[in-house]
């Protein structure tokens, strides 16, 4: 497998709390620029805990806190002098359920870009396209970018909130099971897409398909219960895990 | 009988379906009758046939049940006296708004509704007087132009609107998107309260303290204006826009406002740029409904504009509208007059004109719902 690339963010000792809840407890990761970190586990681990507090969406739940330190770039992101609105431009995410806004497919693109100033119609024109390209969405849409987004199936939709997440070119993209309401096509389209991208991005994947994680992530994360049971090496992992618990998770015989 | 056949249902379902059954029919039908009630009495300025049969119906009521129409001249004011005096078909007793008679009773007006009064109005066509531009019912000549009354209806709702829905909707979208759990506990009911106030206190409220204060810093002639009443009207339009703005924006589902905020938006760039235009037809719903609110009230109207007819576009001048001319002048108009079919047909106005408010906010909004959500 390809050598050691920088580490893009790491956590240490991380914990969080839903008001008296703890949700995740001591995670020590480091993901890897330009590699794929997948997360795999059973439902109600924290999988998407995790994720959403690297780009801090879980600020906007009541009551909740963390400790430990969560780092991006050598910087913590929980820190006082962060812009969350900064961190979130550089951090992008798709979530299980695709969220297009009800907008036309152009607007939907170009929506991230115009958050931070008007910009030229070329400008725009020119993301919109290499977005969705980017997406493998391009060949299907391009006749019909002023039509509203919510008439695109399913799986289009999906790969329409990849594009929008891509189009403002973050550092990192989060992607909380971005193939679970895909049939296997689509599925195949995305896979190829995330190890197209990870040549730009640091990705980090949440998914229920071993398969998946297998496939095409680099690092694989195994979490049960909100603790982190086994961190290495994708092949490592599903070759010769050193847990039990993962062996058990992995080879189908739990959860 | 086989083990498929429907179970029966219950004795107490059937009471239950029935009794909503007949609700239903019975609003219905109510509804239907306000407005053939309201329509009748109008349509009785457009045909003088009709007037005369509605007068030979009344005679026969009137001598079927005299009893009814013993009682004395309902009279407010000085202004009845002087009515009675000008008007010849107010010498008898009779043609006189009684409260007591049951309103289904045609005017008893007998035959003097008929001739002396119209006389000198016969060279005038109908909607040549209705629009005149004074509005002076009772008098020797009596003017019926609705051209101020439409302007006082018009420069009031504006008004009303201009302040009433931009407050409505920004306090909408503070609840729903930026306010603490907390803050918003407060901030919800106290506005909601607001539309439960009776409109005689709102109406009170600015015929006193708000009228005083706004002379004070303006500078205006006229103590009571559009302005002012306006103002009092919006207070009544706020709470109704901000909570069908309300609800609808909170109807927009989280995951677009996660989806916004994922990608680097500021609250504010989230709630205007996503949340408002997803909630456009349920916002646009509440302002077309704050409007038909503006435009009917009558107590607040009554109060706070001053009640002057007059022809003019100021804001800062007395306004009297439809609703409110209805209100003051219904209480004392001559049954079966010319005057009493004219706010019949103003009180007609202002039901087609609601009905039409709402029929465009039903189209717009189901058209919009299904153009935003299904992509069409
Ligand atoms: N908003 C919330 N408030 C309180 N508890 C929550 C909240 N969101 C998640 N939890 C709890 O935190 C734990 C982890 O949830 P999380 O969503 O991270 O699981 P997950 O691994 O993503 O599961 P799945 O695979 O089903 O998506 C669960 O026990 C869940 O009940
Ligand atoms: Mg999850």
């Amino acid at each position: 497998m390809a050598k050691e690339t920088s580490i893009k963010a790491r956590t240490q000792t991380f914990s969080f709390f839903y008001g008296q809840k703890q949700a995740l407890f001591d995670i020590n990761i480091d993901m890897h620029e330009n590699r794929v970190t997948a997360f795999i586990g059973p439902s109600g681990c924290g999988k998407s805990t995790f994720l959403r507090s690297i780009n801090r969406m879980n600020d906007l739940i009541e009551s909740t806190k963390h400790t430990g330190l969560m780092e991006v770039d050598g910087v913590d992101v929980y820190g006082s002098d962060v812009d969350v609105v900064t961190l979130r431009r550089r951090i992008g995410m798709v979530f299980q359920k695709s969220t297009p806004f009800p907008k036309s497919i152009f607007e939907n693109i170009t929506y991230g870009l115009t958050l931070t100033g008007k910009k030229s119609k070329s400008e725009l024109e020119e993301v919109v396209e290499s977005s969705l390209r980017r997406a493998a969405l391009w060949e299907e849409v391009k006749d019909r970018l002023h039509h509203s987004a919510l008439g695109l199936s399913g799986g289009q939709q999906q790969r329409l909130c990849i594009a929008r997440a891509v189009s403002v070119n973050p550092e990192i993209l989060l992607m909380d099971e971005p193939c679970s309401a895909l049939d296997p096509i689509s599925t195949g389209k995305v896979e190829e897409l995330i190890t197209q991208l990870k040549d730009q991005y640091t990705i980090v994947l949440v998914t229920h398909n071993m398969q998946q994680a297998a496939r095409v992530s680099d690092y694989t994360g195994f979490f049960l219960m909100g603790k982190l049971i086994e961190f290495d090496r994708t092949r490592t992992i599903f070759t010769s895990p050193s847990k039990k618990e993962t062996e058990d998770y992995i080879t189908g015989r739990f959860g | 009988m086989n083990r498929f056949s429907a179970t029966s249902k219950r004795f107490g379902e059937h009471i239950a379906e029935w009794s909503i059954r007949i609700v239903a029919s019975l609003s219905i039908l109510v509804i239907f009758l306000i407005f053939v009630f309201v329509f009748r009495e109008a349509a009785g300025l457009f045909s003088g046939a009709q007037r005369s049969q509605a007068a030979a119906e009344a005679a026969a009521s009137a001598s079927a049940t005299p009893a009814d129409h013993e009682q004395d001249v309902y009279n407010p004011d000085e202004e009845t006296d002087s009515a009675a005096t000008t008007s010849p078909s107010n010498a008898n007793d009779q043609d006189v708004y009684n409260p007591d008679a049951t309103i289904e009773e045609p005017a008893p007006a007998a035959a003097s509704t008929a001739t002396p009064e119209e006389a000198p109005q016969a060279s005038k066509s109908l909607w040549e007087q209705l629009t005149g531009s004074i509005w002076q019912p009772v008098s020797e000549d009596p003017k019926f132009g609705l051209i101020p009354l439409f302007i006082g209806t018009t420069k009031t709702t504006i008004v009303a609107i201009v302040i009433g829905a931009p407050l409505g909707i920004l306090a909408a979208l503070y609840t729903a998107f930026f306010a603490s759990p907390r803050v918003r506990n407060i901030v919800k009911p106290t506005i909601e309260l607001l539309a439960g106030f009776p409109s005689v206190v709102i109406g009170f409220f600015c015929l006193t303290i708000v009228a005083t204060f706004l002379q004070d810093v303006l500078g205006t002639a006229f103590r009571l204006n559009a302005l002012v009443g306006g103002f009092g009207l919006s207070l009544a339009v706020i709470p109704l826009v901000y909570s069908i703005a309300e609800e609808s924006l909170t109807a927009v589902p989280r995951s677009l406002r996660e989806a916004s905020l994922a990608l680097g938006s500021t609250e504010w760039q989230t709630a205007y740029r996503v949340m408002l235009p997803a909630a456009a037809p349920g916002v646009f719903a509440a302002v077309l409904l704050g409007v038909g609110r503006a435009f009917g009230e009558t107590m607040i109207a009554l109060m706070a504009t001053g009640n002057a007819a007059m022809k003019t576009w100021s804001v800062f001048e007395p306004a009297r509208t439809f609703a409110a001319t209805i209100g003051s002048e219904m209480g004392e108009v001559v049954w079966g007059s010319e005057h009493y079919g004219i706010l019949f047909l103003l009180g007609s106005m202002l039901f087609l004109f609601s009905f039409g408010l709402n029929a465009v906010t039903e189209l717009y909004v189901k058209s919009r719902l299904i153009k935003k959500f299904q992509g069409k």
